[in-house]
């Protein structure tokens, strides 16, 4: 900060820089997506915490859930974790959906979303970037789920091939679902109002669903409800691929799903932004 | 861009600019003509309409009625060619503060299309001239004010931009940081750059700004040089101080009659204050009191404050307005 120590002329340094007519030509939307991309990584670098999520969370929930409930639900606990690890996967995987938005919101409440938005790049590659970090987030969050599953016991009959595609239709339905909090980032006024809000959906959506039991299990009035949640939609495609046994039904359900979120969604979180 | 003879090539022109949120007109017709190379200072107090005006030409708002070119583009149809061009410094810092300065300056040099070594190369340039090199490394937020308002000015100018926009570059700033952004500013029109800021400080609109709009109310008030609008509130104030406090009062209606005008007494104790239309005015009145023997030690003429044109041109002052806004 000391000028004097410094041993050049803070003017003349001053004069040079700003007389720079340099002008490059402008990065293009894959390289400012993946610019962006790289700028949510290195906030991790400094707040390294915000890994919890993807992986303390996937451990605790695995090892809860599977030696909890596992005696008394499916009689034995390897026998539990055959089935609800897809389940327990999909459910932390698509509760840290919501962090797009909230990073979204973050930017908006600060100044700098304004000069992203003045740059001459492709705009939507601020909300690209951030969604790819996302990809790589939640397969962080599935990698070390299946590496702990598979050291408690989980084999999967679909084997590599079978988990490969079950995580691969998890990715596709949680990049969709993420431009719903991206739009609600762009409305809501705090991120703690846009938390409450997401978590308000995820909560049922999450619980509500055949991740933990079988549906049959449930009373009759509720069975309808559970069998319609997206999520157990998602749930029953992800147990198919992994299980060997493909449900197509469910995971063609799965692909419309995704596809008229991002189609109401995408657009949608654009317009705001553009708007905002 | 056509441009007539002898008018100078204009970076920005604003006509009839509106724009309403909801039931607030915040723009009610503004009419802006910047004269590229120069700096333009929009002067106003808080909720007058700076920042909305910055906001539309830096395309980050639609205007809802009016329009606004810059460097020939409409600031609607012609958005991506002008981002080309501008950049902008708002308010509130307009980089990362959880990123460290070399990061933020990357990031924007990586954006502009610089290759990493490129980027890399300028950020350093950039934090060595604006004396931000020992805080290379650490975050934004640990930074004093004058240094986020640096590093946010750093990454204006990653590339130079043909026109900047500052909105309130030195607000909060203590005096030692607000010299040092000045100057900044100066270098930055030196080297050919437009600058289009937005004040609430009149001494700053008059240190910096080649010409000056008031805005108040969504309106521009008044417009020109700061010596045209000092001229279009009289010559100034003539200033009298007296040998003889005791003759105060005789004084006082003597320039009453004389000028019609109010006489301010809270100079001090020996001294009267008048606004005066002209200067011949001014010597009338003191050989006036010279002939009625009343003593004077001292006298002044002096061109208007900017506060006071303020004053005049909108009935308040402008520092009482922004206390009004901020209370």
């Amino acid at each position: 900060m000391n000028k004097k120590q410094v041993p050049f002329n803070q003017q003349d340094a001053l004069r040079a820089a700003v007389s720079t007519s340099e002008r490059p030509k402008n990065a293009g939307p894959v390289s400012a997506s993946l610019t962006f991309g790289g700028r949510m990584l290195l906030k991790i670098k400094y707040v390294p915490e915000q890994l919890f999520d993807i992986t303390a969370f996937p451990i605790i929930f695995l090892l809860m859930f599977t030696y909890l409930f596992g005696g008394a639900l499916a009689g034995s606990t390897e026998a539990y974790l055959q089935f609800v690890l897809p389940g327990v996967l999909v459910l932390t995987v698509v509760s840290i959906t919501m962090y797009t938005g909230i990073e979204l919101n973050n930017d908006i409440t600060k100044g700098i979303f304004d000069r992203f938005r003045t740059l001459p790049v492709w705009r939507p590659s601020v909300l690209v970037g951030a969604l790819l970090v996302d990809l790589v987030r939640y397969s962080i969050a599935s990698a070390i789920m299946l590496t702990l599953g598979f050291i408690l016991g989980f084999r999967p009959e679909g084997g590599l091939v079978g988990v490969l595609l079950g995580v691969g239709i998890l990715l596709v339905f949680a990049f969709s679902i993420s431009w719903i909090w991206t739009t609600l980032g762009l409305v809501m006024r705090s991120e703690k109002s846009l938390m409450g809000a997401s978590m308000m959906v995820l909560f049922p959506l999450t619980f509500i669903s055949n991740v933990f039991v079988d549906p049959d299990t449930m009373p009759s009035w509720l069975q309808p409800i559970v069998e319609n949640n997206p999520v157990s939609f998602l749930v029953v495609a992800v147990r198919g691929f992994m299980g060997g046994d493909p449900a197509f039904a469910e995971v063609g359900w799965v692909f419309v799903g995704s596809f008229l979120l991002v189609l109401v969604f995408a657009p949608l979180t654009m317009y705001l932004y553009y708007k905002k | 861009m056509d441009n007539k003879a002898g008018e100078p090539r204009m970076a920005v022109v604003v006509k009839g600019l509106e724009k309403t949120f909801g039931t607030t007109r915040a723009l009610d017709g503004v009419d802006l003509k910047v004269p590229a190379g120069t700096v333009y200072g929009v002067l106003g107090p808080n909720g007058a309409g700076k920042t909305t005006v910055i906001r539309v030409l830096a395309t980050l708002l639609q205007p809802s009625g009016g329009r606004a070119e810059v460097f020939g583009y409409d600031v609607v149809g012609g958005a991506a060619h002008i981002r080309k061009r501008i950049s902008m410094t708002g308010q509130f810092a307009s980089v990362d503060k959880d990123l460290s300065g070399m990061e933020n300056l990357h990031l924007i040099g990586r954006l502009m299309g610089f290759t990493r070594a490129q980027a890399k190369a300028r950020a350093y340039e950039l934090l060595r001239a604006f004396g931000l090199e020992e805080a290379a490394k650490k975050q934004v937020k640990q930074y004093s004010g004058g240094m986020q308002r640096r590093i946010d000015i750093a990454a204006s100018i990653v590339v130079t931009p043909d026109l900047l926009f500052l909105d309130e570059p030195t607000t909060g700033l203590d005096p030692r940081s607000r010299n040092q952004v000045w100057d900044i500013i100066r270098m930055l029109v030196d080297t050919g750059t437009t600058v289009l800021l937005t004040t609430q400080y009149l001494d700053e609109a008059d240190q910096l700004a080649d010409r000056i709009a008031v805005v108040d109310q969504g309106k521009v008030i008044a417009e020109g040089t700061s010596g045209e609008l000092k001229a279009s509130v009289g010559v100034g104030k003539l200033h009298v101080r007296l040998q003889d406090p005791g003759q105060r009062s005789l004084a006082a209606q003597l320039l009453q009659q004389k000028l019609g005008t109010a006489v301010d007494y809270s100079f001090n104790g020996s001294g009267l204050t008048a606004q005066v239309a002209e200067n011949s005015l001014a010597v009338q009145i003191l050989d006036e009191l010279n002939k009625a023997g009343v003593a004077v030690s001292d006298f002044s003429v002096g061109k208007p404050s900017l506060d006071e044109v303020f004053l005049t041109l909108t009935g308040r002052s402008a520092e009482e307005e922004e206390v009004e806004a901020e209370g």
